[in-house]
């Protein structure tokens, strides 16, 4: 309690010391909690994807909207492909998916009821898809959206909520999936076919059902998963080779990704370690400061029978207090600024982000203050020990 | 109450302090008398265990300080002695309570609130219980470092120079409430002072007179 006093006996050297560690603390845990849950994010909605096929662009591009639905996709490929990509010896599975439209800012993704099992999706109200025009809303877009199951929906040309609508060809809304914590959460699922009969037939419903049962013209991209190892090595080769067709492992695409990204974290964690650094300073500082200030204080309880080492553990204690109260007041601004942007995201329909959660490696965030505190504490700490107390109380007023 | 017995000591680049031999075995109070640089306070460091008794026997309240380590001196001088320094070294970050608790505190001991209680009212003091010093006059200040060196029950009341910076009627009354104080708590008094104002009042205590200490090569 003492050393509690003798914090706040000079308030504002104390509220620098403590906005200063917990800006440290607060930056370092946003980077850890952003980047963990961006990792972790990424690697569900690989599902096992080893390469996605679309038209040639930035393969980039392509890894981003036909794994992650974030970016617009790169153009349309042969129907065809996806027969080819099935009968190619080094390939398991082939999910075709045909994109271009979206609900409210929630995409419609064409694909096979398969895709769902992909991510272990479960139906929380309704059923599966069966036949064209019917939409399986994932978890987030049935919330967003305001729709339940056995309403009907119009979807809009392109990914934007400002596109042309599709009016004449309303989809059914059967199915609402439960929260996956994947890409799912935020789509409009539906059969390829429904896709295609939309943009073949706008101007009618009926026609546009009619003309569902019709083979596919073209689809946006191909999702495979390789029944060997060396088809990493070989399938993306053949992909290259076939005319107006493009492969992009998703691997290697957000480990480029994580490359640019990590320059700009990089940058973010430089500024949390010098800001860390600095409090650390600061605090050492004020420690040196507070005991030649309280030199009469600590003599006086030397006097009164104090051991050095109990006066060396007030110093400690007192920066101990500011570490701990930097921390938590870090580790909390860190997971609502995390909230904050998951919430900013989450408007714009992209990636989930939640302040609710705890890594492992934010035991970084009490370790490390806690050590620079008791580093700081170090040598102010020794010096009380060398107090000269008869000197000291001999001196005049 | 004390005892010396070839007592001398010697800072570092300076002429050495030889302490005549002296013995008040039974005395209530004890007085220093000397002028400045006598070895007075350096007498009372000594007595208080702050130094180490360099050379010869220095017996205080029944214990024996040559030879002492260092840690156990701290812990004898705050189970048995009280000391009021000249520079009264309050703590301005703390209340009066909290000063008067660091008797406790300093060796990790509980307060003994009702303990306190009891001082601040016998002192006087207990309406400013919840000040800090730099809001208390100079003889509250007094008052409170005297009961903070009785809150453990001391064997023996060690005191430098209290009437230092004093006018005559704030001089009488510290004299009174210190012999008072030590009365009541019955505890014996070792003051050192060169105030003639003190050495009237307290005619007939033993005296140790450290007039020619400073002037031993």
């Amino acid at each position: 309690m003492l050393a509690w006093r003798y914090l706040w006996a000079r308030p504002l050297a104390a509220g620098l010391n403590l906005a200063l560690s917990g800006l440290g603390v607060a930056v370092m845990t946003f980077l850890l909690l952003v980047s963990s849950q961006i990792e972790r994010a990424l690697a569900r909605d690989l599902a096992g994807i080893d390469l996605v096929v679309g038209a040639k662009g930035s393969p980039m591009q392509l890894m981003l909207a036909g794994v992650f639905h974030l970016d617009a996709p790169t153009g349309n490929i042969p129907a065809a492909t996806l027969g080819q990509l099935r009968s190619h010896a080094m390939v398991a599975t082939a999910m075709p998916m045909a994109l271009g439209d979206s609900i409210g800012g929630f995409r419609i993704v064409g694909a096979e009821g398969d895709y769902l099992d992909w991510y272990g999706a479960r139906i929380a109200e309704g059923r599966r898809w069966r036949a064209p025009m019917e939409v399986v809303l994932g978890h987030s877009a049935a919330q967003d959206l305001a729709l339940s199951v056995g309403a009907t929906v119009v979807g809009t040309h392109g990914l934007g909520a400002e596109g042309q609508a599709h009016a004449a060809a309303p989809y059914a809304v059967v199915g609402r999936l439960q929260r996956c914590g994947c890409v799912l959460d935020r789509l409009v699922l539906t059969a390829v076919e429904s896709v295609w009969a939309v943009h073949d037939h706008p101007e009618s419903k009926g026609k546009a059902a009619d003309d569902a049962n019709a083979e596919p013209h073209e689809l946006t991209l191909v999702l495979v998963r390789y029944k060997t190892p060396l088809a990493a090595a070989m399938l993306p080769r053949w992909v290259q080779a076939q005319a107006g067709l493009q492969a992009a492992s998703p691997a290697l695409e957000t480990a480029r990704l994580f490359r640019l990204l990590g320059v700009g974290l990089d940058v973010l964690r430089g500024f949390a370690v010098l800001l860390l650094a600095v409090s650390t300073l600061s605090v050492f500082v004020a420690l040196v400061h507070a005991v030649r200030e309280r030199e009469s204080d600590l003599a006086m309880m030397r006097m009164l029978g104090a051991p050095p080492s109990r006066l060396a553990a007030l110093i400690a204690l007192e920066a101990l207090w500011l570490a701990i109260l930097g921390l938590v007041a870090g580790l909390l601004l860190g997971h609502a600024l995390t909230e904050v942007l998951g919430r900013l995201l989450a408007r714009q329909r992209s990636l989930a982000l939640s302040g609710f959660e705890w890594t492992g490696d934010e035991l970084w965030c009490i370790v490390v203050p806690i050590a620079l505190a008791l580093l700081a504490a170090a040598m102010p700490a020794w010096r009380v020990k060398r107090l000269e107390v008869a000197r000291l109380m001999q001196a005049p007023h | 109450m004390l005892s010396l017995r070839g007592l001398s000591h010697g800072y570092p680049g300076a002429a050495r302090l030889t302490f005549p031999d002296f013995e008040a075995g039974n005395a209530d109070t004890v007085l220093l008398r000397g002028p400045s640089g006598s070895g007075k306070s350096t007498l009372l460091a000594l007595a208080a265990g702050l130094l180490d008794v360099q050379q010869g026997s220095l017996r205080v309240a029944g214990a024996e300080l040559a030879g002492m380590a260092p840690a156990a001196r701290d812990a004898w001088r705050a189970a048995t002695l009280g000391v009021v320094p000249q520079r009264l070294h309050l703590s301005a970050s703390l209340t009066v309570r909290d000063n008067l608790a660091l008797a406790y505190v300093s060796t990790g001991l509980p307060v003994d609130s009702l303990r306190l209680d009891e001082l601040l009212i016998a002192l006087g003091i207990a309406d400013v219980a919840a000040r800090k010093p730099q809001a208390l006059s100079v003889g509250q200040l007094q008052r409170v470092a005297l009961a903070r060196a009785l809150a453990r029950r001391p064997a023996a009341l060690l005191v430098d120079e209290p009437t230092s910076n004093l006018d005559d009627r704030a001089a009488t009354r510290t004299i009174e409430l210190l012999l008072d104080a030590a009365r009541r708590a019955s505890t014996v008094l070792l003051i050192a002072t060169h105030d003639r104002r003190v050495l009237d009042a307290l005619r007939g205590a033993s005296e140790l007179d450290l007039h020619a200490v400073g002037e031993t090569p």
